[in-house]
Formats: C-alpha cells, sequence, structure tokens
C-alpha cells in the first residue's frame, strides 16, 4: 500500500525476540534488495547504527536479520529508508515452519547415499562374482540399507501407518510394504547365502521417491516464502491514550473496549471503535469492497482493518481484537473451509485403486506358485519380486514431478501456487467469481476526462495534490507528472482533514478538495472534487477506480474457455454495475461476507467447481469456500493466507494463464499415471512368473522412473507463448528461491 | 587378489566422509542462501568489523 507508514520503533520493540541476555534480533523484510551492492549497502548502513551488533542480509528471502544492545531499537526502518530501502516487519510467528523441507533433504541425501554405494556392490555382484564374495557384498549392502531405511524410510512409514490407523490408503502404503518386504526378503536371502538380494531395488526406490517429495516441498516452500515476503496489513500495536494524558504503544490483543486509541493519518484502524475526535477520510477497500473514500466525523464507527487518510482520530475502541472485524472474518473463514468437502489428490485417489491391486496380484501369485510347485520359499520370494517391481516408483514421481514443472512455470510469470493440490483443483475449476475493488479493479482511483482539464489549472492541482497522501491528490499528481505540468510556487499549504488542500500562489488562495468546502459560495451545488480559484470554480475532476491491466483480455479468456464468469462484490450498486458493464459479465453488488460464501455455496450445490478470486477480507471467507481461489499480491494479509494460489504482478491475465497451465499440467498427470500403468502392465507377468532378478528390477524401475520425469519436463520446455504476461526481468523471482536450511 | 577387501572399506569411507559434510553444510546454513553468497564474492571486505579481533557471531 502506497500510505502505509513504515515501521515504528514500538512495533520493532514488539517484533524482536531476545537472543541473549541484552540482546534483541529481528528480521526485516526488504523487499527492495537486488544484488550485491544492495546487501553490501544494506548491511553497511545498520552496522553503522549505534548499538547494532550485527546484521546479516540473505538476498534468497529479501530479509536482513538485526541484532542490536539495549531495550530501545535503533532507528533500523528510518535507516533503511533514507539507504532508500523500503522495510517491512517479518512476522516470527509465521516462520515457525515445521522444518519438513530439511528433514527431507537429509533423507534424501543419506537414502542417495545408501542407493549409490549399493548399486556399486550389485554391480559387482551382477557381473559375476564368486559366492564368497557376494555374499560379502550382500552383508555390507544390507549393513548400509538397514540404517537408511530406517533415516530415511521413516518418511513413508510414519504416513502409511496414519493412513492405515485412520482405515484409509494412500500411495505410501504400497511403498512402505513394498520397501519393507525387500528389506527383509534380501536378508533372509542374504542369512541363507541366496543368490539374490534386492537392497539395491529398495534403496533406489526410497531415494527417487524422496526427489519427487522434496521437490514438491520446494515448490511450496518457494511459494510460502513468496507469499510471507509481500508487506503485511494488520497492524501490530497502537498508540493508546492514557488516562494522565500519556500516551503508551499497546500490542493489538491488548487494546480493551473503552480506550481511546490515537490513528495518524496513514494508519490502519487496529480494532472496531468509534471515532470520539478529529475529522478524516477512511480508505475501505480492503475491508468492504467500497472504492470510494468515504469521510467520517466524531461519532462515526470504523471497522478494524480500514486505512485513514486525512487528519488524525482520536477512537474509542467498542471491541477487542479478538471480537474485531478481522477476528469475524476468520471465524467465517474457517467455517467456509470446515463446510468444503475434503479434497482427495489425484495419486491418492489413484492409490485407492493401486494399491489393493498389486496386493492381490502379489497374494495371487503366492497361491498359484504354492499350488503348482508347493515350494514355499519360492512362491513368498516370487510375490515378493512382485510387489518390488510394481511398487509405485514411477506412480510417486509420475504426479509431484509435473506439478513441480508447472509450478515453475507459473513462478517464471508471478504466479505463486501454495501446493500441488490448488493446481489439481484449477485444473478443474469452470466458474469463475471475482471480486471487484482491488481486483478486477487497480483499487486505486484515476482521474477520468483528464485531457479536458485546462493545463494551467492542472499545474496548480498537480502541484497542490503533491503534498498529499489522500488517494484522489495521488491521481492528480500522477497525471500532472504524466502531462509534464510546469512547477507552480505555491505557499501556505494546509490540508483539512476531510475536506481538501488550501494553498496560495502569488495573490490568489486555491482550493482543492470538495465542492462544499471549495466553493462555499456556488449556487450549484454539485458534489464532487474541484479546484477553486478565490472561491470560484476553476474545474472538476472525476475519478474511477480504473480496470486492472489486462482485465479485459483475462474476461475474455475466461470466456473463450467456456468458463462463465460473474463479479459479486461488496461495493455500491453504481460502480460494480459500471465495471460490470464495461466488461459484459453479470454482477451482484452490495454483498455482505457472508452472502459471498452463500453465493459459492449455491453454485457448488448445482455441481460448479468455482475459482474465487479476491482480494478484501470481506471475501477471505469466500476464498476460503471455493473449490479453488486466488488472490492478487495486493490483498490483505489474510485473504493472501486464505487463497491457494497468489500472482505477484498486476496483470490479471495471470488468471487464465493459470488455469491453462493447470489444464496442460493435468494431461500430463493422467499421461504419467498411464505410463505407469503401462509399465506395470509389461511388467508384472515377468514377475509372476518367476524371471525377475534384481537386475530387472533395477533396470525397469529406472527406465520407468526416467520416462515419467522426461514425460514431465515437456510442460517447461515448450516454446514460450508470446502472450505471457509482461516478462519483467527476475524481480519478482529472485526473492523466491527457498532456503534449504536445516534450522528452519 | 583380495584387494578389494580394503578397498571397498576406503570407497565406504569415502562416501560417508562426503554425506556428513554435506549433512553438516546443510545444519551450517550454507543453503540458507544461494543468490546472496553469489554475489557476496564479488563484494570488498576491506571494511574492518565493528568489533575488529571478534570475527566469530
Amino acid at each position: 500500500m502506497p500510505t502505509e507508514q513504515s515501521v515504528t520503533s514500538e512495533e520493532l520493540l514488539l517484533a524482536s525476540r531476545e537472543v541473549a541476555p541484552g540482546l534483541r534480533q529481528i528480521e526485516l523484510s526488504v523487499p527492495g534488495m537486488h544484488c550485491g551492492a544492495c546487501i553490501a549497502r544494506v548491511e553497511r548502513v545498520l552496522s553503522g547504527l549505534p548499538a547494532v551488533e550485527r546484521a546479516r542480509a540473505n538476498l534468497s528471502t529479501r530479509r536482513v536479520s538485526v541484532a542490536w544492545h539495549g531495550d530501545k531499537p535503533p532507528a533500523l526502518a528510518e535507516a533503511l529508508d533514507d539507504a532508500g530501502f523500503e522495510s517491512h516487519l517479518h512476522d516470527a510467528a509465521s516462520e515457525a515452519t515445521d522444518g519438513t523441507l530439511g528433514r527431507l533433504v537429509r533423507a534424501l541425501a543419506v537414502a542417495g547415499f545408501a542407493a549409490g554405494n549399493i548399486m556399486m556392490l550389485s554391480v559387482a555382484v551382477w557381473s559375476g562374482a564368486d559366492a564368497e564374495s557376494r555374499d560379502l557384498f550382500h552383508w555390507l549392502s544390507a549393513a548400509i540399507a538397514l540404517p537408511c531405511l530406517a533415516y530415511s524410510g521413516r518418511v513413508f512409514f510414519a504416513s502409511a501407518w496414519q493412513a492405515l490407523r485412520r482405515g484409509r490408503t494412500n500411495m505410501d502404503v504400497p511403498i512402505s510394504i513394498g520397501v519393507l518386504l525387500a528389506f527383509g526378503m534380501s536378508l533372509y536371502e542374504t542369512i541363507h547365502h541366496g543368490p539374490h538380494a534386492y537392497f539395491d531395488a529398495a534403496t533406489s526406490l526410497l531415494f527417487f521417491l524422496l526427489i519427487g517429495r522434496t521437490l514438491d516441498h520446494v515448490m511450496r516452500e518457494r511459494a510460502r516464502t513468496a507469499v510471507e515476503g509481500l508487506a503485511r496489513l494488520a497492524p501490530r500495536g497502537a498508540s493508546v491514550l492514557q488516562a494522565d494524558g500519556s500516551q503508551r504503544y499497546l500490542p493489538v490483543e491488548e487494546i480493551r473496549p473503552g480506550m481511546a486509541v490515537l490513528l495518524a493519518a496513514g494508519d490502519r484502524v487496529p480494532v472496531d471503535g468509534r471515532i470520539v475526535d478529529g475529522r478524516s477520510e477512511i480508505d475501505g477497500s480492503l475491508v468492504s469492497g467500497e472504492s470510494v473514500p468515504r469521510p467520517v466525523v466524531a461519532g462515526d464507527r470504523l471497522q478494524a482493518g480500514v486505512l485513514n487518510l486525512g487528519g488524525p482520530l482520536t477512537v474509542e475502541a467498542t471491541a477487542a481484537a479478538r471480537d474485531s472485524f478481522l477476528a469475524e472474518m476468520t471465524r467465517m473463514m474457517e467455517t467456509a473451509e470446515a463446510g468444503r468437502t475434503a479434497y482427495r489428490r489425484i495419486a491418492d485417489r489413484a492409490a485407492r485403486f493401486y494399491a489393493p491391486a498389486i496386493h492381490v496380484t502379489a497374494f495371487a501369485t503366492f497361491v498359484g506358485w504354492m499350488i503348482l510347485t508347493g515350494d514355499a520359499h519360492r512362491a513368498i520370494t516370487v510375490a515378493i519380486a512382485v510387489l518390488i517391481i510394481t511398487c509405485p516408483c514411477a506412480l510417486g514421481l509420475a504426479v509431484p514431478m509435473v506439478q513441480v514443472v508447472a509450478a515453475r512455470r507459473l513462478f517464471e510469470s508471478g504466479i505463486m501456487v501454495k501446493d500441488g493440490g490448488a493446481l489439481e483443483r484449477l485444473a478443474e475449476a469452470d466458474h469463475v467469481v471475482f471480486d471487484k475493488t482491488g481486483t478486477l479493479t487497480g483499487g486505486v482511483p484515476q482521474l477520468v476526462d483528464a485531457d479536458g482539464i485546462a493545463p494551467g489549472s492542472l499545474a496548480v492541482a498537480a502541484a497542490m495534490a503533491s503534498r498529499s497522501r489522500h488517494p484522489y491528490s495521488r491521481a492528480i499528481a500522477a497525471e500532472g507528472l504524466r502531462r509534464q505540468s510546469p512547477a507552480v510556487a505555491l505557499a501556505d499549504i494546509s490540508e483539512q482533514p476531510g475536506a481538501g488542500l488550501k494553498a496560495r500562489a502569488g495573490d490568489k488562495v486555491y482550493r482543492l478538495g470538495r465542492a462544499e468546502w471549495a466553493l462555499p459560495t456556488a449556487e450549484d451545488g454539485r458534489p464532487g472534487v474541484v479546484l477553486s480559484e478565490e472561491g470560484r470554480l476553476l474545474c472538476r475532476f472525476s475519478f474511477a477506480d480504473g480496470l486492472r491491466a489486462g482485465a479485459e483480455e483475462a474476461i475474455a479468456a475466461l470466456k473463450a474457455k467456456g468458463m462463465p464468469v460473474e463479479i459479486v462484490s461488496g461495493d455500491h450498486r453504481e460502480p460494480v454495475h459500471r465495471v460490470a458493464s464495461s466488461l459484459d459479465v453479470p454482477c451482484l453488488a452490495g454483498v455482505p461476507p457472508a452472502a459471498k460464501v452463500a453465493r459459492i455455496a449455491v453454485l457448488a450445490a448445482t455441481g460448479r467447481k468455482v475459482l474465487m478470486v479476491g482480494d478484501g477480507l470481506n471475501d477471505t471467507p469466500a476464498l476460503a469456500a471455493a473449490h479453488v481461489s486466488m488472490a492478487p499480491a495486493s490483498a490483505a494479509d489474510i485473504g493472501r493466507n486464505a487463497a491457494d494460489i497468489v500472482f505477484l504482478r498486476d496483470d490479471l491475465r495471470a488468471v487464465p494463464q493459470a488455469i491453462e497451465i493447470a489444464r496442460e499440467a493435468r494431461g500430463l498427470v493422467r499421461q504419467n499415471l498411464l505410463l505407469a500403468v503401462a509399465y506395470n502392465v509389461l511388467a508384472v507377468p515377468i514377475a509372476v512368473l518367476g524371471q525377475v532378478t534384481p537386475l530387472v528390477a533395477a533396470i525397469a524401475m529406472s527406465a520407468s522412473s526416467i520416462m515419467v520425469v522426461a514425460n514431465a519436463l515437456r510442460l517447461g520446455w515448450r516454446p514460450k507463448r508470446g502472450d505471457r504476461a509482461t516478462p519483467s526481468g527476475h524481480d519478482d523471482l529472485a526473492a523466491l528461491r527457498p532456503a534449504v536450511g536445516a534450522g528452519r | 587378489m583380495r584387494d578389494f577387501y580394503y578397498l571397498i572399506p576406503i570407497a565406504l569411507v569415502l562416501g560417508v566422509a562426503g554425506l556428513l559434510v554435506f549433512l553438516w553444510s546443510l545444519r551450517n546454513g550454507q543453503y540458507e542462501d544461494l543468490d546472496g553468497a553469489a554475489e557476496r564474492i564479488l563484494l570488498d571486505d576491506d571494511v574492518p568489523l565493528k568489533e575488529p579481533g571478534k570475527l566469530k557471531d
């Protein structure tokens, strides 16, 4: 948000943690760091501050970690600001990751080591080692495989056990059974000096599957890091007026109803409240979807999350944070999420058929060999070989590989997919519901009919407007810049909250603001924003919330795909209808959050799979309720967290593009599953006939895995299309490489 | 002919050493900032650290 204030020192203190006695540390997100020079500069600027012990920048995550001595934080944000870097607090709470990625990478390393070394020994056995050496190699392999299974195999065993305990099955169940039986049988063979041991199969299976699983996590982690790097919205605390007239900065959770909260221009309202003093204008676009700033005076009620644009306000809290609008939205979101039918991922659905099928086949093989030969050892060996050969190595890679490649491609276009399931659900979506303010539109007012304004008037207006942070002022100032209006010398500039700007140029007094205020004597009582000279009308300005870039193309592309599109907005009827008619889509206006959820429920009840695209707090429950959801990077924090997919660039064409890639990925996933099944159709008869040796198993398993991976890569290798969203370099990408740290 | 009896342990020990080094580097945070590391080699670290003699964190 352009009007957002930078971090205050009270907030810094609240967000920091004590790492050693007298030493506090904080993580700041600095999205503007791009290069080595930036790192050096950030670190130099921060280290130069008194009391700062150390500052270490991380270019991958665009964060800097600063440690300082004493209770009072140094002016970190101001120092960075002076150096030209915007900074945000990094929320330490969201940093509490489970460290799954680190565990997976370690498991992968161990499995890779074991698979490589056992394969080396196995090749020696296959090339005809004598019986004595073979036994030795088998024992060595067993010694390497056992710790590998215990360490790397846990990932699968734990998940399989959990599924089984709940009476379900997933892909990890056949994997675990296959790996454990392969190891058990090989150990038995080794003890009895048998010729065939499958230690290499067991460990390379784990290795291949862990590659798929790790990539899946890397993708998720990367999206998560990117989404977290965006600026936070919810205020962390606010200045509260004490009984003795002093001010104290309190965390939001400690603000009780009845307390008097002081809000400066540019602050967000921390809890629901009522204005007791001051007048201003508020921007509720992220909260209610209203696109026009609303003037407020003493006595008006404010919802938590709205932005104070004008003058300072004193607000009496009417609710604690946990009863505020934001908390209410969170509760509605949770209800909506619980109501959504649980989505079963493609791989799990495939496993539901696959696992029983291979287990029945293996059992039938055992029975068949028992009847035919009566040799129990032979029958068990063959049955286990069937399990090993059908162990879903390719199947385990089939889905994640495609999704990783697809996520990577979306990522290059600035679209973050939070998990693979979201990609699958996006491919299924057949109905799109858009929010208006901030989603279809930019959420920022723009001048309408700007070319009709006389250059002289515009020059004065732009010069005045450049002194204010009001969205209308920004729009006028931007227009002045665009038309390169000459500078006008102004004096005595003052801003009247809720009214406008007043200034003197030469001996004339100009007012830019509400018509009632700027034209006190005008007989023409039309409201709106005007520029007046000595109380006489110079020109009128009208504003509209402009469409987001690519909105028309995006809607057209969605319609071309045969997906019905509709607008469901919390804004007033008139602006919603204007946008809807310009895009030629049906709309619902003035919809409260609960009704948005209800609308999605109605659509879902008729069998539609709804894609919800929204950004506001009021959209959050709907985002959670929809089959799949997208949010722009400018969305409210909780909306961004609720959405399955976040797009970083302004261009709305990200929506059809994401759908297209998701559908392409779905096609490739199906192909891959078919490939895996085809491989089984070929391999199972050989296994049932007892012809599978460890060598055959190793070749078959590697070949099928490589085939599936190669097929997945086709998605990435396809020539880049001309209609891709603007290729704006690597800026939004670079923030996104995840840190594969053990400690994280 | 039985040369490999001691070659195999050597190979395994070397492999284990590699694995341990990798695990150590992971824990040590060597992969925390791959982009930053690539850029940092270009920086001139001529600026003395704030507390000379205290090179370690």
